[in-house]
């Protein structure tokens, strides 16, 4: 079946020629997070090839896929059992694979509650930076054999190696959800919601686009409806979500130059450089700014946390460094994992 | 069981003067308590795995994180090395010392530092006990999730040391997912801050590769956890079975019908039996299995999951179902459970206590296994087992006192790990590889996947100095003891120097 290969004999046999010729390699599935210019002068490894569910049992919680599958594959198999990927990751129009979400450590507007890309990472396979095939962790919920290597890779992209393959943790579906519109400004939202958490209100989603909070709610029909009547607002559409996630709502259009921070839960910015979305009860924020690198910088540093830019189309991603020391055991690490820089070098940072 | 340090095959440790390592200590670290006298030493021999004893070179007890860079800058500069132990309740040795070692005990770092009830966070020394957290948050509302059964005792550096579980992680995560920040203090004597307050930190996610690395990569300081809400609704269910298959066909059929219990247990009978005669929670000894399934949330949700799973354990073939009347009755369905060590520990003079986990479908036939191997070693076993997530305990019974029953268990213990690998699981889910799993390694990692490690552990501790022989083997150790591929006598990486 076409949806089925196991190519990973094809790329091995790519790094090791890469090795053999000194080439330096950048890693591509769905090419929906890796754009030409940050391929220049790199020999290219595509992984789609690489592709296919291997194991998914339903009442395991467990599914393990081959990096070059596309996400909305796995939706689909995992829908039909009413499971999914609880941290919600961007599909981007069907082209987004697995090994790239995992190198991305990519998640969505459930990532508050749910956790991390790398909270339900169990096990995985990567080729090194000697171009061997190895495998990390495994297809169980508690496994502390050895260094946790599969959650190191989550988030690497794909500097300290090449992912083939990936056992993640799924989980059931929410019975039911609602989304509901409410018209009340920034703070008020934010104190609303450190009140209903208190109270275990079964949220799932916060976003605040500069006029309205928009709330979703999920689990049982019971709990949903009776919060729904406890917290009032107006039902809205769910698409709201799912445009988030894929960043497909209006305001992620036109060519200003768009900034994420980051910063602890909780954060209202005031005043603000620019339009914005608060996402994450305000630990993801979303603006739209001509302020320079470094005042975005600044400023994500001093909330206590960092700024990645996406600079007008065809620049380069501006990712705020570490701290020195960390930054110095980054590079230490890659000296160890991937010593021949083989694999997305300065993907993430120069010399990483 | 006698697997202490050994300089041939775990690598040769540098010769240590400990007249001149106390006297510089004294000199150079002002007020750092030091014990190096023989009968100070003793209550540091072993942490909770009693069987492995060694004498450390002397017991440090810093009471400031400047202490503990300057202990470690000291130990980088004169090549000493340096063993972590929090409260020594981990059950694979992993604080284990070391004759030529420094014992760095943080039990002095003991202070809550901050609880912020709005966002859900605390932020505490490393020397905090598990249960201190909760108890202290629950003014609040506010709970830790972890909960290993050691929590009275275990401290949260020891948690993060060995990414503590408990019995509530298929819902809750392990401690990796519950840790925010943690500040470390590297070899090299420099304090790191891993993770942020924020959800994702800029470059690798080195918080991840440090939770669970076994005192290996650098030392906690201090860690910023989070807090839940105490679920406003807690039910438990106690189901007997006459099989014990059929209780593990009702597991999976809970998940599939998706329920996320709290926690989910199972015993077999010598545990139950053990269990009953020691806390008298009311388990049916005539039963073959008992499920204890606990549900947490919002009241409504609880009340309708607990219907399915009534109904689910039926069809499943349950012979009688209890739901535990009130908070009195729910407590004693869960001592049962939670002292089924020391219960078990009444049948016999001594027990060994395994860790692996395998894919819950493969649980038959791997009870089976064991079963096999129990008789075979002749040596009586008892299953506990956090069903929900695959975590097995099995009890191995035996008398040190009888001439090789001890040798007889830990090679009983080897292959019900094996047993477990083979079954696609893993050797430890919880308790860590320490010093009592190290050889087992072997059989789940290959020679490239421990180089690998290797080279991890380089990048934080080039010299080897953090906790040397835990966690990762060392590939003449997999030659010697492991049960690695070797083709005709010959080693793998015969060039390789001993380190």
């Amino acid at each position: 079946m076409t949806n089925n290969i196991d190519d990973s004999a094809a790329l091995i046999t790519q790094v090791e020629s890469a090795i053999a010729q000194q080439q330096q390699l950048g890693i591509i599935g769905g090419k929906t997070k890796v754009n030409e210019s940050q391929l220049a002068g790199l020999t290219v490894i595509d992984t789609t090839q690489h592709k296919g569910i291997v194991e998914y049992h339903p009442t395991e919680l467990v599914l393990t896929a081959r990096a070059g599958t596309r996400l909305s594959d796995i939706s689909l198999l995992l829908n039909e059992n009413n499971q999914h990927l609880p941290f919600e990751p961007p599909e981007y129009n069907g082209q987004a694979t697995l090994g790239g979400t995992i190198a991305c450590a990519m998640a969505g507007p459930r990532r508050p509650w749910s956790g991390s890309a790398r909270d339900h990472v169990l096990g995985c396979r990567i080729i090194s930076g000697n171009g061997k095939l190895l495998q990390f962790g495994g297809q169980v919920m508690k496994n502390v054999a050895g260094y946790d290597v599969s959650r190191l890779m989550t988030g690497s992209y794909g500097c300290l190696g090449l992912i083939t393959e990936v056992s993640i943790k799924v989980m059931p579906k929410p019975e039911s959800n609602a989304t509901l519109l409410l018209n009340i400004d920034r703070s008020n939202a934010l104190q609303s919601f450190i009140r209903w958490r208190q109270q275990g209100m079964p949220i799932s989603a916060w976003l605040h686009d500069g006029d309205n909070l928009f709330l979703r709610l999920e689990g049982s029909e019971h709990s949903v409806s009776a919060t729904k009547q406890q917290i009032g607002g107006d039902p809205t559409t769910p698409d709201i979500w799912t445009k988030l996630r894929e960043m497909e709502l209006p305001f992620f259009h036109g060519d200003q130059a768009l900034w994420r921070l980051s910063v602890p839960m909780g954060t209202l910015l005031n005043p603000l450089p620019g339009p914005s979305l608060m996402d994450w009860a305000g630990a993801q924020w979303w603006i739209k700014t001509d302020a320079s690198s470094q005042q975005m910088q600044d400023l994500a540093k001093n909330l206590g946390g960092h700024a990645v830019g996406y600079p007008k189309s065809g620049q380069a991603t501006i990712r705020q460094s570490p701290h020195p020391s960390i930054m110095q055991l980054n590079k230490r690490l890659k000296q160890q994992l991937d010593p021949r820089q083989l694999f997305n070098p300065g993907m993430l940072y120069a010399g990483l | 069981m006698s697997n202490v340090y050994n300089e041939a095959i775990d690598g040769e440790l540098p010769a240590v003067d400990k007249r001149k390592v106390v006297s510089d200590l004294a000199r150079y670290i002002p007020n750092l308590d030091i014990l190096h006298e023989a009968e100070d030493l003793r209550p540091y021999e072993c942490d909770g795995l009693a069987a492995y004893r060694t004498t450390p070179l002397l017991v440090a007890l810093p009471r400031s994180v400047e202490q503990v860079i300057a202990l470690m800058k000291y130990a980088r500069s004169q090549n000493v090395p340096v063993v972590a132990r929090g409260a020594g309740t981990g059950l694979s040795g992993g604080a284990l010392p070391l004759e030529k070692g420094i014992l760095l005990v943080m039990s002095r770092f003991n202070q809550i530092l901050d609880i912020d009830a709005e966002r859900c966070i605390a932020t505490v020394q490393p020397g905090v006990r598990n249960l201190a957290i909760s108890q202290t948050a629950a003014k609040w509302g506010l709970y830790y999730a972890p909960d290993p059964s050691s929590q009275i005792a275990c401290s949260i550096g020891g948690n993060l040391a060995e990414n503590a579980g408990g019995v509530h992680c298929l819902k809750y995560g392990l401690t990796v997912h519950n840790v925010l920040q943690a500040k470390i203090v590297t070899i090299d004597g420099e304090l790191l801050t891993l993770g942020s307050l924020s959800f994702d930190t800029p470059g690798f996610d080195l918080l991840s590769v440090f939770i669970g690395s076994e005192g290996m990569l650098g030392v906690v300081v201090e860690a910023t956890v989070k807090l839940l809400p105490t679920p406003p609704q807690t039910k438990v269910l106690l189901a007997s079975f006459d099989d014990i298959e059929k209780a593990g066909n009702a597991v999976g059929r809970i998940i599939a019908a998706g329920i996320i219990p709290a926690g989910l247990e199972m015993m077999d009978k010598l545990a139950i039996q053990a269990a009953e005669d020691f806390v008298h929670a009311g388990y049916p000894t005539q039963a073959e299995a008992i499920l204890i399934c606990e549900l947490d949330g919002l009241e409504n949700d609880v009340n309708a999951d607990l219907d399915k799973a009534k109904k689910i354990l039926e069809t499943a073939g349950v012979i009688e179902v209890r739901l535990a009347k009130d908070e009195q009755e729910r407590t004693r369905f869960w001592a049962g459970r939670k002292n089924a060590f020391p219960a078990v520990g009444r049948l016999s003079p001594d027990y060994y206590c395994m860790d692996g986990t395998i894919p819950r479908r493969e649980l038959s036939k791997v009870l089976k296994g064991i079963a096999e191997l129990s008789q075979t070693y002749k040596l009586r076993v008892a299953n506990v087992f956090h069903a929900g997530d695959g975590n097995m305990h099995p009890l191995i019974l035996f008398d040190a006192n009888i001439p090789g029953e001890q040798d007889r268990a830990e090679l009983l213990g080897g292959k019900i790990l094996e047993l477990c690998v083979e079954a696609g699981g893993t050797i430890s889910g919880e308790h860590g590889i320490g010093r009592e799993k190290i050889n087992q390694m072997c059989v789940q990692f290959s020679s490239e996947e421990i180089l690998y490690f290797h080279s991890v552990k380089k990048a934080f501790d080039p010299e080897g100095l953090l906790n040397p022989g835990k966690n990762i083997p060392t590939l003449q150790r997999c030659a010697e003891f492991g049960a690695m591929h070797i083709h005709a006598g010959e080693l793998p990486f015969p060039e390789l120097e001993r380190f």
